[in-house]
């Protein structure tokens, strides 16, 4: 038990949670704009997939990472158009289109690495480039929060920038006021002349966009490699995060925190020889407690129950 | 009679109107315009609509003639199989809302386009929205919101959310939004479907204003009193052909009415002096709080028996619907009593009441009367698709469903080709059509009629009113709530009016009322004394 309790109270134990947080919050961000476009979209994993095993080929090849990225970027995209065209333009079944997406990840990439690799478990043999670590300066120096915040990759400060980003995407700009309208009342929007389909697409777009990060930090950062069906679920944790975070840009990450951190706990219970399938289990019951949490409770706001209580004490006198 | 059948032809009828106009004072003619839906239902027949710049033009017909499908082609929103579109003499194609906004031409819908979770200015500013760099500065648009309504006189709370509003002041926002957008032409589908007497007043002030300053305004609606007040000149649509257009001064309420219907339509209901019975439904102190912590429904108590139609009259939006949700229990959590033959409806599931023979007309088609998705036949059944009579050994009765179905559609005139279309594309009466023959045709013992009659044309609304007093006759207690005071007189036998909440008056004799006193107590001018409110309940 004690060293329980100090491997969770270390700083190490919160350097983790944002190391392993860092995914999820991209892919939540991901699925709220996409949500806020009024798409039920599941096809993050498959984008994942791919812009992890993209920018793995782009930065080996060329061995420029901003190669790598792009690549990694284009490649992510590419299966979010592809849902688009399926789903918004041939009005084909978004679940279905959408887990036709995450198989074709999940067998194409392999397919992919093997074509040029001749492996099909992991691409180590690609001597494929990081995206760098960053020790903030001053900060770093901080006892405590330094050994926490700093040293971190890249991406998990551009994990935070993007909710940053997204929380002014949606609430600021004319794009964001669309893609909401968009979302809630179609035919509202269409008859102040918005091209609904348009901004639909947009919206994927962008959510393609910051899943690809997230899956470029899983084998640029997080692993130095791609292996296959290395997301593990995390594109439908993203999505859990969002619903969790009621679409709300701020609530969503803490969501996306909350499971990354029974992840981190899961890691420190790893090392700690439990049997490995119930440490597993944790952070997917972590998001169904947390589900089922929010839709259970009804939100009757306080001002009703306290003036229901106030009617019922005047008619009892 | 003469005089109005020969109205009937379309020819004699476009003759008087161009004898002594010339054709530039046209603003906007639409010519041989024909619509087929992608179903193959034939909307618009060659339709010739023709609107003179500075007037106030009713568009009248039917539920289903097409009126909203004719205002769509004309907004860019359904494209038309062939004819022509004129605007300002030149002839233009309007193949998006953009472009009919862009040359001038905007339309408030039948049922609102507006996103609910957002503020009124940002909707207003929706599709043009104010800032720099693609950034949309909330500001701006509050100040364009303000500006517009001073501008027109039309006060609005530019920050609330349109959720949390009134349908009275969602109109306004319709109808600013579209004068935010500069356009010439205003195309008014069905507004005062939803408002109050008093708010309607209010629009009629407006849309007079407007029109002084030159706009061109169309307007359809099913309230001939409307059309009468409001309206220059009107077209009528029958089954998507024009059958006539004619000037409003020249003709009477029932002349018009007939050229709509092509028979005579009593706008007044014969019925017998009631016989109530036994107590159906009886309510008890009543009140509601609602979720900004406003008691909307105040300490209610009255009492509805078997054959007697007790109707409620009062504004919109003076807990009625409050009311009659708590009674068909689609609201929860009052307090007091809501007794349905002497047992509280507190525990019991809507199933469970609906068993008990009860019929609930909701005012809000869109979000409790129907399933837009799903078809005319699966709305209809959905009250009853469990019952032994349609069901044969542990599946439902094909057959049997299809011949019930086709007899109600037949019987409330539902236009419509076929029982299997979802139920959205039906028109806005119709769908209204759909929802009452559900409800009246289950044997009712107790039906709470919530604006039965709301978006539905004259003739069909005659028929609803009689198919009430009917129902009342075979002996069903009858709760009417409407807020077209002239139904709640016409139909009911006995009245209260609701104001704020609170029963304020009980008149005994629905024939004596006149619509005036109702005014009064609406209005919360007068009020009765505790003593003439307790005859309301009856036990
Ligand atoms: N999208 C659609 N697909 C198929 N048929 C449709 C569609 N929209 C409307 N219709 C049909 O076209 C006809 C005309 O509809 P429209 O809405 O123009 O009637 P309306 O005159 O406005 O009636 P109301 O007074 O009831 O609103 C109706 O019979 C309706 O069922
Ligand atoms: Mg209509």
């Amino acid at each position: 038990m004690d060293v329980i309790f100090k491997s969770i109270f270390s700083t190490v134990f919160f350097y983790t949670i944002l190391r392993v947080a860092t995914p999820l919050i991209f892919v939540s961000m991901a699925a709220l704009i996409v949500r806020k476009g009024g798409i039920m979209c599941i096809a993050f994993e498959g984008m994942m997939l791919f812009a992890a095993l993209g920018g793995v080929i782009g930065s080996a090849l060329t061995q420029n990472l901003f190669v790598g990225l792009l690549l990694g970027t284009i490649f992510g995209v590419t299966i979010a158009m592809i849902f688009a065209y399926f789903v918004l333009v041939l009005q084909s079944n978004n679940v279905l289109t959408g887990l036709a997406l995450n198989i074709l990840g999940s067998g194409g990439t392999v397919f992919l690495l093997f074509a040029l690799t001749g492996e099909k478990g992991t691409s180590s043999s690609l001597r494929s480039l990081q995206v760098p670590h960053w020790n903030i300066p001053i900060i770093k120096d901080i006892p405590i929060l330094g050994e926490i915040i700093s040293g971190h990759n890249l991406f998990t400060y551009l994990a935070f920038l993007t909710v940053i980003l997204v929380y002014i995407l949606v609430y600021k700009t004319r794009l964001g006021l669309r893609i909401r309208s968009v979302g809630e009342n179609p035919q509202a929007a269409e008859s102040v002349g918005i091209k609904v389909i348009r901004t639909k697409v947009i919206s994927l777009l962008i959510g393609g966009l910051i899943a690809s990060f997230g899956g470029m930090y899983m084998s640029m950062g997080y692993l130095p490699f791609f292996t296959r069906d290395m997301m593990s679920g995390r594109g439908f944790i993203g999505i859990a995060a969002q619903n969790l975070g009621g679409g709300i840009p701020l609530n969503t990450m803490l969501s996306a925190m909350l499971f990354g951190s029974a992840e981190a706990v899961s890691n420190v219970f790893q090392s700690l020889r439990l049997p490995s399938e119930f440490v597993q289990m944790l952070p997917y019951i972590v998001t169904i407690v947390g589900l089922i949490s929010i839709g259970g409770v009804k939100k009757e706001s306080k001002s009703k129950i306290k003036r229901i209580k106030e009617i019922k004490e005047s008619t009892h006198e | 009679m003469a005089s109005v059948s020969h109205l009937f032809h379309l020819e004699i009828g476009v003759r008087i109107m161009s004898e002594n106009i010339k054709v530039e004072e046209y603003i906007l003619s639409m010519e041989n315009i024909t619509k087929i839906y992608s179903n193959g239902f034939i909307a618009n027949k060659s339709v010739n609509f023709k609107v003179r710049k500075g007037e106030i033009h009713a568009l009248i017909g039917e539920n289903g003639a097409g009126k909203s499908t004719l205002m769509k082609v004309l907004f860019g929103q359904e494209q038309p199989d062939s004819g022509e579109i004129f605007y300002k003499g030149k002839k233009t194609n309007i193949t998006n809302p953009l472009v009919a906004l862009h040359m001038g031409i905007g339309m408030v819908h039948q049922h609102f386009m507006l996103v609910p979770s957002l503020t009124v200015a940002e909707n207003m500013v929706l599709g043009v929205e104010p800032g720099k760099y693609g950034m949309f500065s909330y500001k701006e648009a509050v100040k364009l919101t303000n500006d517009i309504s001073k501008k027109y006189n039309l006060p609005i709370d530019a920050e609330a959310k349109i959720m949390d509003l009134p349908v009275g002041f969602k109109q306004r926002v319709e109808i600013l939004k579209i004068l935010l957008r500069g356009v010439d032409v205003l195309i008014l589908d069905e507004p005062t479907a939803v408002l109050t007497p008093q708010e309607t007043d209010e629009l009629f002030k407006q849309l007079k204003v407007l029109k002084e300053k030159g706009y061109t305004i169309i307007f359809i609606s099913h309230k001939l009193h409307e059309i009468k007040k409001l309206c220059d000149n009107l077209t009528v649509l029958r089954n998507g052909r024009v059958t006539g257009t004619a000037k409003v001064s020249d003709l009477t309420e029932q002349e018009i009415s007939k050229m709509m219907v092509g028979r005579d339509v009593f706008l007044t209901i014969k019925k017998d002096v009631a016989q109530p019975k036994e107590t159906v439904l009886s309510v008890k102190n009543l009140s509601w709080v609602d979720k900004h912590g406003k008691r909307v429904v105040n300490n209610l108590s009255f009492s509805v028996r078997a054959g007697e139609i007790l109707g409620i009259a009062g504004v919109e939006g003076n807990g009625q619907r409050e009311l009659t949700n708590l009674i068909a229990r689609l609201e929860e959590n009052q307090i007091g009593e809501i007794l349905l033959y002497g047992k509280s409806i507190a525990k019991q599931s809507i199933r469970e009441i609906r068993e008990q023979k009860i019929s609930h007309i909701s005012e809000d088609r869109m979000t409790f009367g129907t399933v837009y998705e799903a078809t005319i036949e699966e709305n209809i059944i959905s009250d009853r698709f469990y019952k032994k009579e349609f069901n044969k050994n542990y599946l439902m009765d094909a057959k049997k469903i299809k011949n019930h179905v086709n007899e109600l559609i037949k019987e409330y005139n539902v236009r419509t080709d076929s029982k299997d279309l979802p139920i959205r594309t039906l028109s806005g009466g119709n769908m209204q059509k759909v929802v009452v023959a559900r409800e009246f045709s289950s044997d009712p013992k107790l039906v709470i009629a919530n604006q039965p009659t709301r978006g539905i044309d004259v003739g069909a609304s005659e028929f609803i009113r009689k198919k009430l007093v009917t129902l009342r006759d075979q002996g069903a207690a009858v709760l009417l709530v409407s807020a077209d005071l002239n139904e709640v007189i016409e139909v009911s036998d006995s009245i209260v009016v609701m104001c704020d909440g609170s029963i304020v008056a009980y008149l005994k004799d629905a024939k004596r009322v006149t619509e005036e006193q109702l005014g009064e107590y609406m209005l919360g001018i007068k009020k009765q004394s505790d003593e003439e409110l307790r005859e309301v309940v009856h036990d």
